[in-house]
């Protein structure tokens, strides 16, 4: 395969770039949250590109790792997330604000 | 071939992350991330991380995004709300990131390096478990990896998920009508 490194990393990049939009853009809650599992993704990709074109294994361990992180960090959003609909009645930015307007 | 199969996946992947943030519907939003994670997938596998894609299939696309389905369902956002904002500051942000994209592309396609910093010898041959593991694309070498080389941060997680499960039954509780 004649791709190179800088392919899958332009992509990674790209993959991270677009979620770093989805969280400024986006109101609600979820699709926030979303998006920044994307940035975990890219993250992810350029780790194993990174491993593959190095010819170590360490890359695909980290992203193990990462993966089971965010797994949980998901599950724990979430229901941080049902917690505060339950209280708030909303899942929008705006409506969640505490502070003083 | 597989120059071709790595473009088309990378687009997979990429449309699919625009279509997950640009919808103003959350569901559809969902379904293009599972999408997206699947595109993700098969660049591992071009990337000969065969274990890798399975793995981001199970529990990425398999159980993650099932879950955010189901919290968005469960609680039926509004549509009718305002997706994007126009402040003056979400504007500045988006711009950051628009710029982020451009210098991104832009610094790939033009050929500039990183500058290099001479590493201390220690460094440069590195050699026990500081020299990584060969790769293979066996699971054999991530299990034997994680019994040896990872064993603290393999526990380490354990620990987390039995965290993370605990904490999922203690903040989704309902409270009695006695607390605040």
């Amino acid at each position: 395969m004649s791709v190179g490194l800088n392919a899958f990393i332009l992509v990674a990049g790209l993959l991270f770039a677009i979620g770093f939009l989805g969280v400024i853009l986006r109101r609600n809650t979820l699709v926030i949250f979303m998006s920044l599992e994307l940035m975990l993704n890219a993250v992810n990709l350029a780790l194993v590109a990174f491993s593959r074109y190095n010819g170590t294994m360490d890359g695909n361990l980290f992203v193990f790792f990462i993966i089971t992180v965010a797994a949980a960090e998901v599950a724990v959003g979430l229901a941080i997330i049902v917690a505060l609909f339950r209280r708030r009645q909303s899942v929008m930015v705006d409506n969640l604000n505490a502070l003083s307007r | 071939m597989l120059d071709l199969l790595f473009y088309v996946f990378s687009a997979i992947t990429l449309i699919a992350a625009l279509v997950m943030v640009f919808n103003p519907n959350a569901v559809s939003g969902a379904m293009a991330m599972i999408v997206s994670f699947v595109g993700t997938a098969a660049l591992f596998v071009l990337l000969e991380a065969y274990f890798l894609a399975i793995l981001q299939i199970l529990v990425y696309a398999g159980a993650v995004m099932v879950l955010f389905l189901f919290i968005i369902m469960l609680l039926d956002v509004d549509k009718s709300e305002k997706a994007f904002p126009s402040d003056k500051l979400t504007l500045l942000g988006s711009f950051v990131g628009f710029a982020l994209l451009a210098v991104l592309v832009a610094s790939t396609f033009s050929g500039g390096h990183l500058p290099e910093p001479t590493l201390l010898p220690v460094l440069e041959n590195p050699t026990g478990t500081a020299a990584g593991i060969p790769f293979t694309t066996s699971a054999k070498s991530f299990g034997y990896s994680l019994f040896t080389k990872y064993m603290l941060p393999f526990q380490v997680c354990g620990f987390l998920l039995l965290a993370a499960m605990i904490g999922v039954i203690v903040v989704s509780k309902k409270h009695e009508q006695g607390n605040s």
